[in-house]
């Protein structure tokens, strides 16, 4: 016997889905390698700058004391990061407690939660999204490895680092928010570090 | 508090409609024949009496030998439910008919057991993958599956 439908369907073009399913498959294969931190192979020339370090030190406190996250919280973290975020632990107090709802405005990624290969393509166009300089935490058992899914899921990314360059891990399952405010801070640390202008070119001009 | 019919009960009118449709019913469900269920399901939503008209879930379970779906129907009207189930033998294209044109809440459902067992729902409207994406080898929640 034929049942007919009871309404119209709107459904996407199963084209799409496969496009889609051909960039989580390339993602997939071109991520099998950890990125590895930053600070080793960012441009050299920057970090041969000796001379002017008052400027690098403005900009870098002007940089690590205003952090603004970008809303990327796919699992239970969230909670305690919004805990961090809460007048107990007030992250306030370090300069960052906005969350932007855009990845154009914001600085730092927290990767709070289990990422998942189906959801990776988005979680790299909000970092590709996101305005230099950035920087990215890795919160929590499931950003740094996988975490319990680790070796046996078929559908969770081993760590945020196979799609994007990671600068601070915070480990816990999840961390509590002291954790991620440590974290925070070491990130600021890392900033504080950081040499921004070429010397040797503008000493060419 | 909703009523949970007897299935040996509900088995005796549909046996009555359709002869030669059951596979076996006990005090807490039934297990009708893959190529009946179509018949039995409408009988079941459709008769006075019985009006099952709100489908709460289907899912499916791996038995190594064959799958089993499983379709949990409610009554609104006489609050009263039963459990439906059915087999499948064939591993390699299990197929089974859909009942997205009965109870449309089946539609993401049927996908699911589509795209973690691999059972093909004959009559879908859209019958794709709901969780992986499109190109993912195998069925997840298959025992063979590793």
């Amino acid at each position: 016997m034929e049942i007919k439908p009871a309404g119209k369907y709107i459904y996407p073009d199963i084209e799409l889905d496969r496009e889609e399913g051909q960039i989580i498959e390339d993602l997939k294969t071109n991520s099998q390698e950890s990125i590895s931190d930053p600070d080793q192979w960012l441009d050299e020339e920057l970090e041969q700058n000796i001379l002017l370090t008052s400027v690098d030190a403005l900009i870098n406190w002007s940089r690590r004391s205003s952090l603004w996250t970008a809303i990327c919280f796919p699992a239970c973290c969230a909670f305690e990061m919004i805990a961090a975020n809460g007048p107990r632990f007030d992250l306030a107090r370090f300069g960052m407690e906005i969350l932007r709802a855009s990845p154009r405005q914001a600085d730092l990624m927290i990767t709070a939660g289990t990422l998942t290969w189906k959801m990776a393509p988005n979680v790299r166009r909000i970092y590709n999204q996101m305005a230099e300089p950035k920087w990215v935490i890795a919160m929590g058992a499931c950003a740094i490895s996988g975490g319990i899914f680790a070796s046996a899921s078929y559908a969770v990314v081993p760590g945020y680092n196979r799609i994007i360059p990671v600068d601070v891990y915070v480990p816990g399952c999840p961390p509590r928010p002291e954790a991620l405010i440590y974290g925070i801070q070491m990130l600021q640390k890392k900033i504080a570090r950081r040499k921004n202008i070429d010397v040797r070119r503008l000493l060419k001009r | 508090m909703t009523v949970s019919l007897s299935g040996k009960e509900v088995a005796l009118k549909i046996e009555g409609e359709f002869p030669g449709s059951l596979v076996e019913s006990s005090q807490e469900n039934l297990v009708v024949k893959s190529d009946h269920l179509l018949d039995a399901a409408r009988f079941l939503k459709e008769t006075d009496g019985l009006d099952f008209d709100y489908l709460n879930f289907v899912t499916a379970v791996d038995y190594y030998d064959h799958f089993e779906v499983s379709y949990m129907l409610s009554s609104l009207e006489h609050n009263h439910c039963l459990t439906v189930k059915t087999r499948c033998y064939d591993r390699e294209n299990p197929v089974l008919p859909s009942v997205v044109g009965l109870w449309q809440g089946a539609d993401f459902q049927e996908r699911e057991i589509y795209d973690l067992f691999g059972i093909t729902f004959e009559g879908h409207p859209n019958l794709k993958r709901i969780f992986l994406w499109a190109g993912f080898e195998g069925h997840p929640l298959r025992k063979d599956f590793i």
